[in-house]
């Protein structure tokens, strides 16, 4: 049964092409207003299962409501409420940055008049108004984004759905962009995001789910599943390459738990700078010692015992 | 579903999107095209419309000066006897150009047809306005011409208007089976050039347009018979000269139509089949 007022509700959702197995059974709720994020590497499953959401790709099987409708046979009417970021843009280069918002507009149904006027509210708040009337071609990667995003909210969606939304981007313009989906959450947006930055996932999401070969290894918010998964800090200890493993043994013995990386060895413990001080003392003689707050990448490696970006 | 209770304040309104009719949808696929065309349809004109009137020049006047009006001609002079049949050729050059490349890139350079596949309309909408849009370039393309053909003295009477609709058909006859081969293509559309070197061209060459069927040899006459350029052109030329006979006239008719027909539906499942997935 869904969940009283989920919007997104699925249940050994699976996805198949050929005889590989992309999704291997995801269960999951989105409630309204919610910022939720699938996080997992590149092949984890998740742009398939947002594919599936966004109601762009049948399901192979399992149980799926969006809106409240079965994106099998109400294909039309859920995305007429839905907004897509994909993953690439797609953008009709040869127009510019207001006609690729009206015409998108038009697609969706809505008069002239309400494209016209939607076109520049879009414009405004994806800060491209100065560029209103420039062809996209030589526009900025941060800026087509920001299009694509506004282009993908001209229906005003009831979720927003953002597959990898700042890969490729610069630092500043992920900043900008993260700002814009911001605000898109403070106006009460769903907002569904796939992305393998833990940062990025820091970030925006009320709450995740962790995916790694095609099934959710974990749930929750960002901090339950660092308090769970981890512990309150993390001291990197740096050693040249290929001598990590000659202390590791040491390392075990001072730490809750030691996760060993090419380059560095990852202690988990609850006070850095103590362990730290009995790494010094144990003998150990790393190249650099580093002692920081865990994130969710931790609790990837965790999970999996492989890192995020890999 | 309705979002349940006030208490729930960050709900976002509902959304303004809709989906609609058939006729509705395609009709938007069409504004869509509009929006860049009617800043465009210089270039567009001057490629579709300069290469046919440069054949009715060189070969309707040119060459036409040393062919005697006679029995193959059916009476008219050679430029008379051509202007019908390069309407009709023109119209399918237009169409291969249109049907191959914009579509291909619709799916995997521009990747256009992705951003629509995520709003109401379904992919065989989007195929039957992207078919729909070819129809209305052709028929404008060929007003075009027929204006240049009048100016040129080539055309007997306002028959030929309706010698332009069967060129259309003719047009799409081609262009709605290409549409659905180049919504298979995965590579860089390798297959186009063979198509128009191996398909196009000999079918411009030898499907009547600059002579009848009947003058070539008989083995290779039937080969001229199954494209649709030979049905158009038999089509064109009758309407404009009033020769045409109700059976034939049938069963050209027939022969595009169900080319046309077959076309749309195989590219309204092929445009489903790459865009769901």
């Amino acid at each position: 049964m869904a969940t009283a007022g989920s919007l997104i509700h699925a249940r050994g959702l699976v996805k198949r092409f050929g005889s590989f197995e992309a999704v291997r059974g995801v269960d999951v709720d989105i409630a309204p207003g919610e910022s939720f994020g699938f996080l997992g590497p590149n092949g984890a499953g998740k742009s398939s299962t947002m594919r599936m959401v966004s109601c762009l790709s049948p399901r192979s099987g399992g149980e799926l409501r969006v809106l409240g409708m079965d994106p099998d046979t109400d294909g039309p009417r859920i995305r007429a409420r839905l907004g897509v970021v994909p993953q690439q843009d797609n953008l009709d280069v040869e127009l510019t940055v207001r006609e690729n918002l009206q015409v998108y507009g038009r697609y969706f149904g809505l008069s002239r008049a309400a494209v016209r006027e939607r076109a520049g509210e879009l414009m405004e708040f994806a800060q491209l108004t100065d560029r209103a009337d420039a062809k996209v071609e030589p526009l900025s990667g941060g800026m087509k984004r920001r299009l694509t995003i506004a282009r993908a909210l001209v229906n005003d969606p009831e979720v927003l759905l953002l597959d990898e939304p700042t890969t490729g981007l610069d630092p500043q313009a992920r900043h900008v962009l993260w700002d814009r989906l911001f605000r898109l959450k403070q106006q009460g947006v769903t907002l569904i995001v796939t992305t393998h930055y833990m940062d990025e996932a820091e970030q925006l999401c009320d709450r995740l789910v962790v995916m790694d070969g095609g099934r959710i290894a974990a749930e929750g918010s960002p901090s339950e599943l660092i308090r769970r998964y981890s512990t309150r800090e993390v001291l990197e200890l740096r050693f040249p390459f290929g001598r990590v493993a000659d202390h590791t043994e040491v390392a075990a013995r001072l730490a809750e738990r030691v996760e060993v990386l090419p380059d560095r060895l990852l202690l988990y413990t609850d006070n850095g700078d103590a362990a730290l001080a009995a790494a010094h003392e144990a003998g150990l003689r790393p190249v650099s010692g580093l002692v920081r707050r865990s994130t969710l990448e931790d609790v990837f490696l965790r999970l999996t015992g492989r890192s995020l970006v890999d | 579903m309705t979002t349940n209770d006030a208490a729930t304040t960050r709900t976002a309104p509902a959304a303004t999107g809709r989906s609609g009719s058939l006729f509705a949808e395609v009709g938007r696929v069409l504004e869509g095209h509009w929006v860049w065309y009617r800043l465009n349809w210089r270039a567009t004109v001057i490629s579709s419309v300069l290469m046919p009137a440069l054949y009715l020049i060189a070969m309707g006047i040119g060459m036409g000066s040393l062919v005697e009006p006679g029995e193959f001609t059916q009476g008219h002079d050679y430029l008379v006897y051509l202007a019908p049949a390069v309407l009709v050729v023109s119209l399918v050059q237009t169409a291969a150009g249109e049907s191959t490349y914009p579509v291909l890139s619709g799916f995997k350079w521009q990747r256009n047809y992705l951003a629509v596949a995520a709003t109401p309309i379904s992919p065989a909408r989007l195929a039957l306005g992207e078919l729909t849009w070819i129809a209305l370039r052709l028929l404008f393309s060929g007003l075009v011409y027929l204006l240049i053909a009048a100016l040129l003295g080539a055309l007997l009477n306002p028959m030929v208007l309706v010698s332009l609709l069967a060129a259309v058909l003719t047009g799409m006859a081609f262009a709605a089976p290409v549409v659905a081969y180049s919504a298979t293509v995965q590579g860089e559309g390798a297959g186009f050039n063979a198509l128009f070197r191996f398909v196009v061209m000999p079918m411009v060459l030898f499907a009547g347009t600059f002579y009848p069927v009947s003058q070539l040899p008989e083995v290779v006459q039937p080969v001229a018979w199954i494209t649709p350029l030979w049905h158009g052109t038999e089509l064109a030329r009758g309407l404009a000269f009033g020769t045409l006979e109700a059976l034939p006239a049938l069963l050209h008719l027939s022969y595009l139509l169900a080319l046309a027909g077959v076309g749309t539906v195989l590219a309204c499942r092929h445009f489903h089949k790459r865009l769901v997935v």
